[in-house]
């Protein structure tokens, strides 16, 4: 009795033994430096197309500039999720990729674009938000707050 | 000579600022359970909170692109809309601000996302 639960033990500790050899162990400081990388470089960019913009239109307001540059740099993501360059970038990037703008945009498109089989309406129209509903949902949430709040402090004074 | 040592100075804190809040989101994907959309939903509301309490300006001012590119730039942009609005339309205004400041960039997003999608198909993997 106590042979064969032993016999099983040890088969248990060799399966697992194996299972850890096979499993591909993730570098924890390689994932940041690639992180790190990346996002830094995007958000190089996105500084680069507003310095270019700044001085192509030197007339327009510093909010204007800052729209033309988000809007860009979404454009350039979407063109990139369209031609498959974004997931090459995505698979070494992590968070480098989706934590900046371009990641909202990625996940936009790749949403809309895996949907499109189930036609345009239904499919990429339905599932456009799927991957970033929550992200304009919380935003237009506790941004408001934010609004709110800020008008009941002035109000008090 | 000084304008480009300038510039320079500027990229380099555009790409390490950038950088290390990737970073940051890396390691908080690695060692804890969050998923990707949580970890942006924090971000983003990070960045509503900054820009609530006033201070994400002056951190714009030094760090530019590093902090307005991440979605905290997003959150910081949507909540001083709503800030703004607040303060010139009145309680009404609250709920448009924000939506009407990023209008841009989310417009661009959808109409963009929508019209890729009419040209290419996914790559099968």
């Amino acid at each position: 009795m106590s042979e064969e639960s032993n016999a099983i033990k040890q088969r248990n500790d060799r399966y697992n033994k194996y299972v850890e050899t096979v499993t591909p162990k993730t570098s924890i400081p390689k994932a940041l430096f690639h992180s790190f990388c990346i996002g830094g470089l995007t958000c190089m960019i996105g500084q680069g197309i507003g310095d270019v913009v700044k001085v192509a239109a030197p007339n327009l307001s510093t909010d204007m500039v800052a729209n033309i540059t988000s809007m860009l740099l979404v454009t350039i993501a979407i063109l990139f999720t369209g031609l498959g360059f974004y997931d090459v970038i995505a698979r070494q990037g992590g968070a480098g990729s989706f934590l900046p703008i371009t990641g909202f945009a990625n996940a936009m498109a790749s949403a809309s674009m895996e949907f499109k089989t189930e036609g345009l309406i239904f499919g990429t129209s339905t599932k456009l938000f799927t991957v970033v509903g929550p992200v304009v949902v919380n935003g237009v949430v506790w941004s408001t707050v934010a609004g709110l709040l800020n008008l009941w402090i002035l109000g008090m004074y | 000579m000084g304008n480009v040592w300038q510039m320079i100075g500027t990229y380099a804190i555009v790409f390490a600022v950038g950088g290390a809040l990737c970073a940051i989101a890396e390691l908080l994907i690695v060692r804890t359970k969050l998923t990707p959309a949580r970890i942006l939903v924090i971000f983003l509301i990070a960045g509503i909170v900054l820009e609530g309490v006033g201070v994400y300006d002056a951190i714009f001012k030094v760090c530019q692109a590093g902090i307005s590119v991440p979605i905290i730039g997003f959150g910081a942009s949507l909540a001083k809309g709503s800030i703004q609005a607040a303060r010139t339309v009145g309680f009404l205004g609250a709920f448009s601000g924000g939506l009407v400041r990023t209008a841009y960039g989310v417009g661009a997003a959808i109409v963009m996302s929508y019209l890729v999608t009419l040209v290419f198909s996914p790559k099968v993997k």
